[in-house]
């Protein structure tokens, strides 16, 4: 007879309605993953007790942490499921548990709406505005240390696991959140987005800018990808007050 | 006149640069999606991009080469105007990339670094880390964000295409879509619609591609009439480390960057294999192709693994293994040198199998990877350059007018094998290059177009479409999806992949239909009418069913063996005499059967849907600017053949007179 493993899960069947939870057991695999957990459960929804259910709801798509789509509150920390592997997570507690993230409203059971990071990135008007896809030639020369920074800071996979661990993200605040600083940041670095740097600078000025940033640095330590969250907003917010002197004595 | 509209269905790279292209021409959008576009499966790309920028011509490296590698590692199956045209625009590309923000790796003098890749000896991959996929991706991705600020792009994100929306004349006028959370089913009426929606992956039940990769809107689309061709090209990656869930990519950039494989000299050796010294390890891909080495395109560094492995090599009892190598000692490159160019795959290996690749060998193992089959398309080529003419609306159409596929999605870049770094380029060139050629169209769409079409129309394909999934969700039955599509996955992965058998081909496409039969008895666990995602699944398996029966009959008919479809019972047996006279003989026997080979079979599968199964015929290749020749990679002994090859063969004429090409029936109509 092959170990059993169990889960307890956070189900909420609705965006409005309540959550509860349910417990399943499910045998133990090789190189097991939260996700083959949830996919074995789907195919047999079945709880303990013996209740038949429905499929656990989640969001996910590449499964080897590069989408960003898999987040969740996993043993009560926020993180990717494919990469939380069943036998490290049962090292840290007998049963593992499964949440939704917490700053984001709830679509069904695992699976939330984190629309408002996308609507970010507009605000902050994350691209480069070139004249043309047509020809123009070569792009500017990038230094090889700004590029690796840019680098960094570009692979930032919109997973919200910043967002979730941030004290100042919450239902009494607009605050913007540690992502869309640190891609304000990538494209402020970039020779032709500093052009419109300043554009990108007042986005983050006034309510639920950067100033909203409490310092916690929790973004940083919760990054998955281990994107140089406090150096941008660090950065960004000496660009910022450069930024708002310069506008003081312009106008 | 209302304003004209086009839908993309799909957010990865090929779908994103369309939009944009588009986009700034002042064509509105519609783009669907079944994840947030920045979530899509060109994120999991790793190694690179290729093109002969100033760096590689300084090597010698030119776009025809470029041209050359990609026709050859395709074992010349894919028609030449296309990827001329793409190799051509692949330096421009990559110029408008880095415009764009891309943060490529850089030389010390700020140029844009380069490395080795797969199937070619010219250091022409341009790389960002060991994630040039979603580096890519996120650059355009902010492109469509920009254009959806102005209005342009409208995009719907959580939708699933159900289907293509067609009228009485053939023409397509929009599609059907569905809303993954509330389930609402409404038609999107467009003047064009292009499907950009990538691979079938799925089909293999676990592969390295995404868990939106079923292959499922290509399906619809063939379904609806759409031609399915060379669906038997699927290519396995010889470098994956599995999971319980998937089987993850470790890039061909590894060995780009000098990672080597190997096994030990002694089979079943329990040894770790940093005890195991040097001369006691065999480097076999080294040995038997002395040129290429560990560079040999994917198909025959899977091939050349699973021989070894059968041959009692693997370093796994319980599968086909070997080693992957970046160690120092192997490669003789820095920790500090790799971890900078391969960061990326070497924490996904640390983060899954638990070592770090830079103190001990990767196991690695080969896994289903790209679809190098996919919808039909057309093209148009331009006489005067041997490429395309770019504003044809014929380009990349499939055989439904009005109705376009790009990207993974088709089947037109990549032969019988794709090489490595190739699929971002045809992606993103795919997807610019549609927009003078979808203008064209848009200004001479038959009968005034989706604001011309009768509102009845749409309401009955919305209908249908409603009737079916009514029909789904409430089918009574006892059998599993779930279940169903592990079996499947097995039973594809079985006779399907690496090595093909007549026999076993035959019996899967008797299993596959007993699966099918036992999908329409499928019931759904959730019969729920909010974000049921058992629904959207279990309507996706059936659609893998009937593309799986697509690429086991294209397998089963095809009697040769080309790129990544290898059947032994049809291989050409190489030359081994080593009397001169009678090798002589041999390899010209040789040359005189593949010659024959390719006068069979250099055509392309065309698979049309008909309720019995896919109904099979060829068309023939356009090699219009480069004659095939054997396809060796410089396999030690192979020499002869290719000295006979071009006293005989070189340049003779392949296809009979006379013989009639169904594309050009096509341009005819």
């Amino acid at each position: 007879m092959s170990k059993l493993i169990r889960l307890t899960i956070q189900r909420q069947d609705a965006r409005e309605s309540h959550p509860y939870a349910q417990t399943f057991e499910i045998e133990h695999k090789p190189q097991m993953n939260v996700i083959s957990c949830l996919q074995d459960i789907a195919a047999r929804p079945v709880t303990v007790a013996g209740e038949q259910t429905t499929p656990v709801a989640w969001d996910c798509n590449c499964l080897e942490e590069v989408c960003g789509a898999c987040t969740m509150v996993i043993n009560g920390r926020v993180r990717q499921a494919c990469t939380a592997l069943v036998d490290n997570l049962l090292k840290e507690q007998a049963t593992i548990d499964l949440k939704p993230m917490s700053k984001f409203p709830v679509v069904r059971d695992l699976f939330v709406d984190r629309s408002r990071m996308f609507a970010a990135l507009k605000k902050v008007r994350a691209w480069i505005d070139v004249d043309t896809y047509g020809y123009l030639g070569e792009g500017p020369k990038v230094e090889p240390s700004v590029a690796d920074r840019r680098y960094e800071l570009s692979c930032c996979m919109t997973c919200g696991c910043c967002m979730d661990v941030c004290p100042q993200v919450n239902d009494g605040s607009d605050f913007i959140g540690p992502q869309a600083i640190g891609q304000a940041a990538l494209f402020n670095m970039h020779p032709t987005g500093a052009m419109s740097a300043d554009q990108r600078l007042e986005a983050l000025m006034g309510p639920g800018g950067i100033t909203d940033c409490g310092n916690a640095q929790n973004c940083v330590k919760a990054c998955p990808k281990e994107v140089p969250l406090t150096w941008a907003i660090g950065k960004t917010g000496r660009d910022t007050t450069v930024h708002a002197i310069r506008r003081w004595f312009v106008k | 006149m209302a304003k004209q509209r086009v839908v993309i269905v799909g957010g990865g790279l090929a779908g994103l640069s369309a939009a944009m292209k588009l986009a700034e021409d002042e064509v509105s959008v519609d783009l669907i999606s079944m994840v947030p576009v920045k979530r899509s499966h060109s994120v999991c790309a790793q190694g690179g991009i290729n093109c002969c920028n100033k760096f590689t011509r300084s090597q010698g490296d030119t776009e025809w080469n470029h041209f050359d590698d990609t026709a050859y590692g395709g074992e010349f199956l894919n028609n030449q105007p296309p990827i001329k045209e793409m190799c051509d625009w692949a330096p421009k590309i990559i110029d408008l990339a880095d415009r764009l923000g891309v943060p490529f790796n850089r030389s010390p003098e700020g140029n844009l670094a380069v490395r080795r890749f797969g199937g070619t000896l010219y250091k022409r991959t341009i790389y960002a880390g060991a994630s040039t996929g979603q580096q890519l991706l996120y650059a355009l991705d902010e492109q469509v964000r920009r254009w959806e600020t102005e209005g342009r792009i409208t995009t719907y994100e959580f939708w699933e295409f159900l289907g293509p929306i067609i009228d009485d004349q053939g023409v397509c006028r929009g599609c059907v879509a569905q809303d993954m959370f509330s389930l609402e089913i409404r038609a999107f009426p467009a003047d064009a619609v292009i499907l950009a929606t990538g691979g079938c992956g799925l089909i293999f039940g676990k592969s390295t591609m995404s868990m939106v990769c079923t292959g499922g809107a290509s399906a619809r689309a063939y379904q609806a009439g759409a031609n399915y061709a060379n669906g038997e090209f699927v290519q396995v990656h010889p470098t994956a480390i599995p999971g319980a869930d998937k089987l993850r990519l470790i890039s061909e950039a590894a060995r780009g960057e000098a990672g080597r494989v190997w096994v030990p000299r002694k089979p079943g050796d329990t040894r770790h294999p940093n005890q195991i010294p040097e001369p006691e390890r065999l480097y076999f891909l080294e040995e038997k192709y002395p040129t290429y080495k560990n560079l040999v395109p994917r198909d025959i560094a899977t091939r050349e693994i699973f021989a070894m492995c059968r041959a009692g090599y693997s370093v796994d009892p319980a599968t086909y293994a070997v080693y992957l190598d970046l160690t120092e000692r192997a490669t003789g490159i820095k920790r500090e040198v790799l971890e900078h160019k391969l960061g990326a795959i070497l924490e996904i290996y640390e983060k899954f199998v638990g070592t770090d690749p830079l103190d001990e060998p990767m196991k690695i193992f080969p896994a289903v990877h790209y679809s190098m089959g996919g919808l039909w398309v057309d093209f148009e080529a331009d006489p005067k350059t041997g490429g395309l003419r770019l504003d044809s609306p014929r380009n990349q159409q499939t055989s439904i007018p009005g109705l376009y596929a790009i990207g993974e999605a088709d089947y037109q870049y990549h032969g019988a094998n794709r090489l490595g770094a190739n699929s971002l380029l045809s992606c993103i060139f795919a997807g610019l290059m549609i927009g003078p050629g979808i203008r064209s169209w848009l200004k001479t769409v038959p009968g005034g177009g989706a604001a011309a079409a009768a509102s009845s129309l749409f309401e009955a394909a919305v209908s249908k479409h409603k009737d079916a999934t009514h029909q789904l969700v409430n089918r009574a039955g006892t059998e599993n999806p779930y279940l169903i599509h592990r079996e499947l996955g097995a039973l594809m992965t079985r006779n399907c992949t690496v090595v093909r058998v007549n026999a076993d081909l035959k019996t899967t496409l008797g299993e596959l239909d007993v699966l099918h039969e036992r999908w329409r008895r499928s019931a759904l666990s959730d019969k729920g009418q909010w974000t049921n995602q058992n629904l959207s699944f279990t309507r996706a398996l059936g659609d893998m069913l009937i593309v799986a029966k697509v690429i086991a009959s294209g397998a089963l008919d095809r009697d040769e063996c080309r790129g990544a479809h290898y059947k032994p019972e049809f291989e050409i047996p190489a030359p081994t005499a080593t009397e001169p006279d009678e090798l002589k003989r041999q390899a010209t026997e040789w040359c005189a059967r593949y010659f024959e080979q390719n006068r069979k079979w250099l055509k392309t599968t065309l698979a049309r849907h008909t309720a019995s199964g896919p109904q099979l015929s060829y068309e023939p290749v356009d090699v219009s600017l480069l004659p095939p020749r054997p396809r060796t990679y410089g396999v030690r002994g192979a020499d002869i053949i290719e000295k006979i090859w071009k006293q005989q063969y070189a340049g003779k004429p392949m296809a009979s007179a006379g013989e009639a090409s169904p594309r050009a029936a096509l341009a005819a109509n």
